[in-house]
């Protein structure tokens, strides 16, 4: 008997997982599918972490529109799914006489595309609100809806909202064709089984192509991959309370330097096109590029600082703006193409796609609902995902209060970053469980401090082993071909 | 759970530093000495490092690490020190009072005359010599991986390339053979050992583990697991020579590139560190620049020898049993005054007892409500009299004073506290 959905949603990147979230508030069934073994292993695991403000897309592009919708639901979104999430404006500095007209053409963009809140500060005024900026700051665009946020935690948040509405969650679920009645889509294959459905949504991000050419749309389409590459500094020692970018380049948005939500500072990235949508590494030109570019802005940086280094990958596209009488070809996708009956077809979603997020959600349900599908909210829709306990965020007297109701909150085990045993717990048992090691520390944070997890990883091992009931030579740090450890030593004989 | 709130010394750390620390307060007279180790057995790192080579200095003896720490378990349990095991010290404040936390005993405070900072050092990772690369599962620091093969018994890689000389990197290349690993070669960036000459004889030299001076790791591959490395030539200022990329396939690249002083409950309590050593500026009784707080052994700088931190830790302890039984001495002398019938306050609110000895106090004291006829003013100490005034009124408006005298001092000696009346006549 195969399982049947009203919505299949493939990938459980922040657009999935918020796609299906809002899908989850409507009467049907819905399905979200991830091929790795946690949600957002792809484009959402490594990113700048920034809401933006909508100035920087081309006018009258679908990026744009999305963009400045997407921006203004980030507070109501955070405050149902309780995720870290701060407005702190941003800052794009020019340096030298030479960049400040590149300011003016952005506070056009920023006019035609409607953000509110944008305004240009003189050098002067721009060094009084950063003190750690260049000397040759010659102004700078600030826009004050500009956020930060925890790309993880909005990700997971969601899932875990959609899961308590109904939603079911897979993963290490590859998508691998779909199941047609004509030229209607009816369901999908995958390494786990096939499953049916009034609809499929593809959010694949790197992999939306393969999609979408599976159901024989859009073949000209294609996803570039643009790496870009990052530095994180320890808290203790970086403080940058500001996001700064550079002046926008023919690359792109160019190297910022700019604070997060967990506090450490952070710079990057470059962008770097390539083949390879699984190729994360960093490489030794990718990190000069960045520590050049980030020096630009904020000079008085020190490699010393560096505790992490990661990369990620963009979906570049090459769809056309539909507008007409605009001449740009790295638009977004969000479709019901004609081609196919019962397909939901998105693509080339990078950067402001977090920011996009939740317009791109919206989008989905108005063109189902220009599709004739009623989308009646379910009379139990709870919008609320309650947010669990972190030991590091509290006072000692709320610690106090916690470790006396449960006192697995009272073991700490990532002593950088202080995350308890009761929190690993709760995760490894939560709506989306965390199965492995990463999944844990995309949740917790734990791990991510000045020992890169040299003192955690031995007890979250133990941890994991025990609370899954399986061995510890099956714990993985992120699925499967990832296991730790080998073999148990050798015995005494006595 | 404890039995106090307030210790003379507590010791945060239970490695070679921690353990001689509570040794040497005990045995300088501390009373009240309590060591806090966040993991579950008494030893620190040592209890891994099960390889000998331990107590050469001080017993003139070759002891395997777990068996040099028991003798100082042995010894602090004999002479009385408390101890907390799988418990966390997340805050220590510049008044010396600790937050402390632990699955078993819950959440609460310590109070210290004196602390002694014995948190050893961490090891120094990937991200902060910034090999580029994936980042897959099997790169371990040396360290993490002996804990997997000495503690857990587990093996956390089966070919092994080793970034870095250091000691434990040394070790664990010998003990990963041992166990039936392949250790494909040792890549140090320097010209030169980084570790003791010993460890190269004795686990590299004796095990035909290949070195290779000026050599570093330029990438890492492998998605989930890693599945090989880059190693490349450098020359004298670390600039990689063109052609002479290798690429060794394994699972396992450990890392051994140095250690850092672990120091970030002492930044919170105050204390100054050396940028050079990154570990606090003491001076010889390894007393910080915070009162009270003494820190010895790796947290300081980075030894090479246990031996040392030992004899580090003698002298943290003992610094900190004189300086927390000073205190206490104080705090026996020093009593509270206190504000009794119709007294509003009294300044001073505390005095010491012995100034009393040979020169007058003051105590300078407003009333509540006014009493318009002779009213009497008196010191007690709960029971007994101890000096009395009289005085015509007595208005809020208008400050009283009543004086102790050296010929008091018997008296009060002999009190826990004194309280001040202003009584009708």
């Amino acid at each position: 008997m195969q399982e049947k959905y009203d919505y299949i949603v493939i990938g459980g990147g922040v657009v999935g997982c918020i796609i299906a979230r809002t899908l989850s508030r409507y009467e049907g069934r819905v399905l979200l599918i991830e091929k790795e073994s946690d949600l957002c292993m792809g484009t959402t695991a490594a990113n700048t972490a920034i809401v933006h403000a909508g100035y920087d897309p081309l006018p009258n592009t679908l990026k744009a529109r999305m963009n400045v919708a997407g921006n203004a639901m980030w507070d109501t979104l955070a405050g149902e799914l309780n995720f870290p999430f701060e407005r702190r404006g941003d800052f794009v500095v020019a340096v030298g006489e030479d960049e400040l007209p590149a300011l003016d053409t952005l506070m056009g963009f920023a006019k035609k595309n409607g953000v509110p809140g944008c305004l240009i500060l003189p050098g002067p005024e721009v060094r009084r609100r950063e003190k750690n900026i260049t000397p040759d700051v010659s102004g700078a665009l600030w826009a004050s809806t500009g956020g930060i946020c925890d790309p993880f935690a909005v990700t997971i948040a969601a899932a875990e909202n959609a899961v308590m509405n109904g939603a079911v969650v897979k993963l290490n679920t590859e998508f691998k064709e779909f199941i047609m009645e004509g030229d209607r889509i009816i369901g999908i294959k995958t390494n786990q089984g096939d499953f049916l459905s009034r609809w499929v949504v593809n959010a694949a991000g790197l992999f939306s192509d393969f999609v979408m050419h599976q159901a024989g749309v859009r073949p000209e389409f294609k996803i570039r991959p643009r790496k870009g590459e990052y530095f994180v500094f320890d808290r203790a020692d970086v403080q940058i309370d500001n996001v700064l970018f550079p002046v926008p380049s023919d690359k792109g948005k160019g190297i910022l330097v700019t604070a997060t939500v967990h506090g450490n500072t952070i710079l990057g990235p470059n962008a770097d096109i390539i083949d390879d949508k699984e190729d994360t590494s960093t490489t030794i030109s990718g990190m000069e590029e960045i520590w050049e570019g980030a020096n630009k802005l904020v000079p008085s940086l020190s490699k010393k600082h560096v505790i992490a280094t990661f990369a990620g990958l963009r979906p570049m596209g090459n769809a056309p703006c539909k507008t007409p009488g605009v001449d740009y070809n790295k638009d977004y996708i969000i479709e019901i193409p004609e081609e196919v009956r019962g397909f939901v077809n998105l693509g080339g979603i990078e950067s402001p796609g977090l920011a996009s997020s939740p317009a791109i959600a919206q989008e989905v349900v108005d063109l189902l609902k220009d599709a004739g599908e009623e989308m009646r909210v379910k009379k139990d829709y709870e919008p609320i995902r309650p947010a669990r306990p972190r030991f590091r965020e509290m006072s000692q007297k709320d610690r106090k209060l916690l470790v006396d109701m449960d006192p697995r909150y009272g073991r700490v085990i990532c002593r950088c970053e202080n995350v308890t045993e009761g929190e690993i717990i709760a995760e490894i048992h939560a709506p989306v469980p965390a199965t492995n090691y990463d999944a844990i520390k995309r949740r917790t944070w734990l791990g991510t401090g000045r020992c890169q997890g040299g003192f955690d990883t031995p007890r979250v091992v133990e941890i994991l082993a025990r609370e899954l009931g399986v061995s510890p030579l099956e714990i993985t740090k992120r699925g499967e071909g990832s296991e730790f450890l080998f073999r148990p030593t050798k015995k005494v004989e006595n | 759970m404890l039995n106090k709130d307030t210790y003379d010394v507590v010791i945060i750390g239970s490695g070679p530093g921690g353990l001689a620390a509570a040794v040497a307060a005990k045995k300088a007279g501390a009373e009240d000495v309590l060591v806090i180790e966040r993991d579950t057995e008494l030893g620190g790192i040592l209890l891994q490092c099960i390889h000998n080579g331990f107590g050469a200095e001080i017993f003139h003896e070759d002891l395997p690490g777990p068996s040099y720490a028991q003798r100082y378990i042995d010894e602090s349990l004999e002479l009385g020190v408390d101890t907390l095991l799988d418990t966390i010290v997340l805050e220590v404040t510049p008044g010396r009072k600790l937050y402390v936390s632990s699955k078993q005993h819950g959440f609460f405070e310590i109070n210290a005359r004196a602390i002694v900072l014995a948190m050893g050092c961490r090891e120094r990772t990937r991200a902060m010599i910034q090999i580029p690369g994936m980042r897959p599962a099997g790169v371990y620091t040396a360290g993490t991986a002996q804990r997997f093969v000495n503690i857990e018994g587990k093996m956390p890689g089966e070919k092994v390339v080793i970034l870095g000389s250091g000691d434990i990197g040394m070790i664990m290349a010998r003990r990963l053979t041992f166990e039936g690993a392949k250790v494909e070669r040792v890549c140090e960036i320097l010209p030169f050992l980084s570790g003791l000459t010993r460890n190269y004889v004795q686990c590299l030299h004796d095990f035909d583990i290949p070195l290779l001076f000026q050599h570093t790791v330029k990438f890492i591959y492998g998605k989930n697991r890693v599945e090989a490395v880059k190693t490349v030539a450098v020359d004298d200022k670390w600039n990689f020579v063109p052609g002479s990329e290798e690429i060794i396939p394994c699972d396992t690249l450990l890392l051994s590139v140095g250690l850092i002083p672990e120091n970030e409950l002492s930044r919170q309590a105050g204390v100054e560190i050396d940028p050079i050593t990154g570990g606090p500026y003491v001076d010889e009784s390894r007393q910080t620049n915070v009162p009270g707080i003494f820190a010895a052994g790796n947290v300081v700088h980075v030894y090479d020898l246990a031996d040392w931190v030992t004899l580090a830790g003698y002298e943290a302890g003992k610094g900190a049993a004189k300086y927390a039984m000073a205190l206490r001495a104080s705090e026996v002398d020093r009593i509270p005054v206190l504000a009794g019938n119709n007294v509003h306050h009294v300044v001073p609110q505390t005095i010491n007892k012995s100034s009393l000895e040979d020169e007058e106090i003051e105590l300078q004291l407003r009333v509540r409500t006014p009493v318009e006829e002779r009213v009497m003013i008196e010191v007690h100490d709960g029971q007994n009299q101890i000096a009395r005034r009289l005085a015509r009124y007595a208005r809020p408006g208008e400050m009283n004073t009543i004086t102790l005298k050296p010929k008091n001092f018997a008296d009060v000696e002999k009190a826990s506290s004194i309280t001040v009346d202003v009584n009708p006549r």
